[in-house]
């Protein structure tokens, strides 16, 4: 009974994607990992959202950081501590000009998204949100950008407010600027939605909440594997980005603010290297980025970071965003032709992410029988919880897609798909 | 082609539990009650019990669920009708052992245990799929919870 599902006819149901200039096997090789077996199948991954892989670039800086530069930074007067120190501040140099930074002083390296965020809560918010103070949200935040913004505001007796979306995914626009008010501090926002695949507007975002004077967070991580990514042009006041997201090691990210707002705020963690002079009278802190960055920070993971970025730059950008969203398209085509798939998130602006349900069969068993076909998806609530409130399903299924994935691979999981339906006669 | 294991996991009488759960609905004077929550999934379940005494005279579960945990809640409900409270807490050492791997296998089948597990049997497949012990065994958990019944917080299987 399981095993009448015929895959190769999968081809008259989806439409040729068009040649892209995009030489994605070549690319493939510099994966090692994708060539792994899984359950005795190829691997094919995709959950990108979760953590990107790691092209042998980054894995090799890290290791050759640790086999022959390995110091701390900023205190050694001997000659490897001055390589690392140079090889960190070269990686955030490099952060800088992959966001387009206006100096480097305004890129803090934290431990990911998550950390940035609680950074900007804890020293911004705390000092700019007080009682009777607002704070915006969106319906479609990543647990990481809400709770943060919950825990401040009952801290400081303000209100969490939030911005719902319409049966796309989208933002509803007027409720947005109907919800921006004088006593709007601080709105927090994702550049896409990790749940959905949502692009959202920032620049008109930041464009209405500074005409009331609050300032803006943006969520990218979901965003800067994805698409061109320039802080500047997008006029917002923070931006907090994941290593691991964006193909370089886990334990890096990065917070970028802006650098007036940065040096008007306190300091997040206190001591050694945030510091510029200390005695038991009074401290003295450091400088920008410094003054954020306490104590020993993630060398290898800064480096490695600075490697991924290295390793991007050298990809034709345009085609690489023209190869997923080709993928993309393929995928939504191919899902929607199959009875009882609703794709939930259908925004105009998407990338990258496609979260469906299938009528009759739990995503958890979805995950489960692709798995065994080698095909890594997530499944469950993606630490949207309000999202999946906000479409009526305790969870989805979500594909989501890297550079390296190609049009098989999205075959092979619809095929499994197919399974799936076999397995539940749905 | 689908492999053995997940023929295993998947058999026709989980199938038929997941798409029709038995004692499944709201019960109109519980004695006993809990929740439980699968955070990793999303599963919910409520579970109601009747309890006379020391007897379990009826059991009855709402909520959504993968089909391990649902067909899990659906079995269990129909194993621990008319059980006391010491066979259903016998019964559930049992079950959880099956599903961990921790139920030793014998040569011919039938130990003391595997009688008394009965119809829950065919859960044994779990076992294979480490990562989904944890909706197997949400039903279970949730009884424990109902059975002594101070804790008012719902149990998470995390
Ligand atoms: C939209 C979004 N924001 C924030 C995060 C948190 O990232 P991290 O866990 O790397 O801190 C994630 C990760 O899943 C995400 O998808």
């Amino acid at each position: 009974m399981f095993d009448s599902v015929e895959c190769n006819s999968m081809e008259t149901l989806v439409s040729p994607l068009e040649n892209t200039k995009f030489d994605v096997d070549a690319v493939r090789r510099d994966f090692p990992i994708l060539a792994s077996r899984i359950h005795g199948h190829p691997l094919v991954y995709l959950d990108n959202a979760a953590t990107t892989q790691k092209p042998q670039a980054v894995i090799d800086a890290i290791v050759n950081y640790y086999t022959s530069t390995n110091a701390n930074i900023h205190r050694g007067v001997h000659q490897l501590s001055v390589d690392a120190t140079r090889m960190h501040d070269n990686a955030r140099a490099k952060v800088k000009s992959f966001l387009n930074a206006d100096d480097v002083a305004e890129i803090i390296f934290v431990r990911g998204a998550t950390e940035g965020i609680n950074l900007v809560a804890s020293t911004f918010g705390k000092q700019q949100v007080g009682p009777g103070d607002e704070v915006v949200v969106t319906a479609m935040e990543h647990h990481s950008n809400i709770v943060p913004w919950q825990v401040l505001c009952e801290q400081q007796g303000a209100t969490l407010r939030v911005v719902p979306i319409d049966e796309q995914g989208q933002l509803l626009w007027e409720d947005f600027e109907s919800l921006i008010n004088k006593r709007t501090k601080l709105v927090a926002v994702t550049h896409v939605s990790n749940a959905l695949g949502t692009v959202n507007p920032i620049r008109e975002i930041v464009d209405l909440c500074h005409q009331h004077g609050a300032a803006v967070i943006v969520d990218g991580a979901q965003a800067a594997a994805h698409m061109t990514v320039d802080v500047q042009d997008l006029d917002c006041d923070f931006y907090v980005i994941s290593g691991h997201k964006l193909y370089g090691p886990t334990g890096i990210g990065v917070l970028y603010g802006k650098r007036e707002l940065l040096e008007s705020m306190p300091p997040y963690q206190t001591g050694g290297d945030m510091i510029s002079s200390v005695t038991f009278e009074k401290t003295t802190y450091n400088t920008l980025p410094h003054k954020f960055e306490a104590g020993t920070p993630d060398i290898a993971g800064a480096i490695g970071l600075g490697a991924a970025i290295d390793y991007l730059r050298e990809l034709d950008w345009p085609a690489v965003c023209a190869h997923e969203e080709e993928l993309l398209t393929h995928a939504t085509d191919a899902l929607s032709a199959i009875n009882g798939v609703r794709i939930i998130g259908t925004a105009d602006q998407k990338r990258a992410v496609l979260s469906f349900v299938i009528e009759g069969a739990h995503p958890h068993d979805i995950g489960t029988i692709l798995d065994y076909e080698g095909i890594a998806v997530r499944t469950g609530h993606h630490c949207a919880q309000p999202v999946m409130e906000r479409f009526g399903i305790p969870a989805t299924t979500r594909i989501s897609l890297g550079l390296y994935n190609t049009r098989d691979e999205i075959d092979a999981m619809v095929c499994a798909i197919n399974k799936v339906k076999e397995v539940f006669r749905c | 082609m689908l492999d053995d294991e997940l023929r295993e996991l998947y058999q026709d009488v989980i199938l038929d539990h997941q798409q029709d759960p038995r004692n499944f609905g709201p019960m109109q004077h519980p004695t006993h009650h809990a929740e439980g929550f699968n955070p990793l999934c999303g599963d919910r379940i409520r579970l109601e019990l009747d309890m006379d005494g020391d007897r379990i005279r009826q059991v009855s579960f709402t909520g959504a669920g993968c089909a391990i945990s649902t067909a899990s809640a659906s079995l269990m409900t129909e194993a621990l009708t008319g059980k006391t409270r010491a066979e259903a807490e016998a019964v559930s050492q049992d079950f959880r052992d099956l599903v961990t791997g921790r139920l030793r296998d014998t040569e011919d089948g039938e130990t003391a245990e595997t009688s008394r597990l009965g119809k829950l049997y065919v859960l044994a497949g779990v076992q294979q799929f480490p990562v989904r012990v944890k909706c197997a065994t949400l039903a279970w958990h949730t009884l424990a919870a109902a059975l002594n019944e101070e804790k008012p917080e719902p149990v998470t299987t995390e």
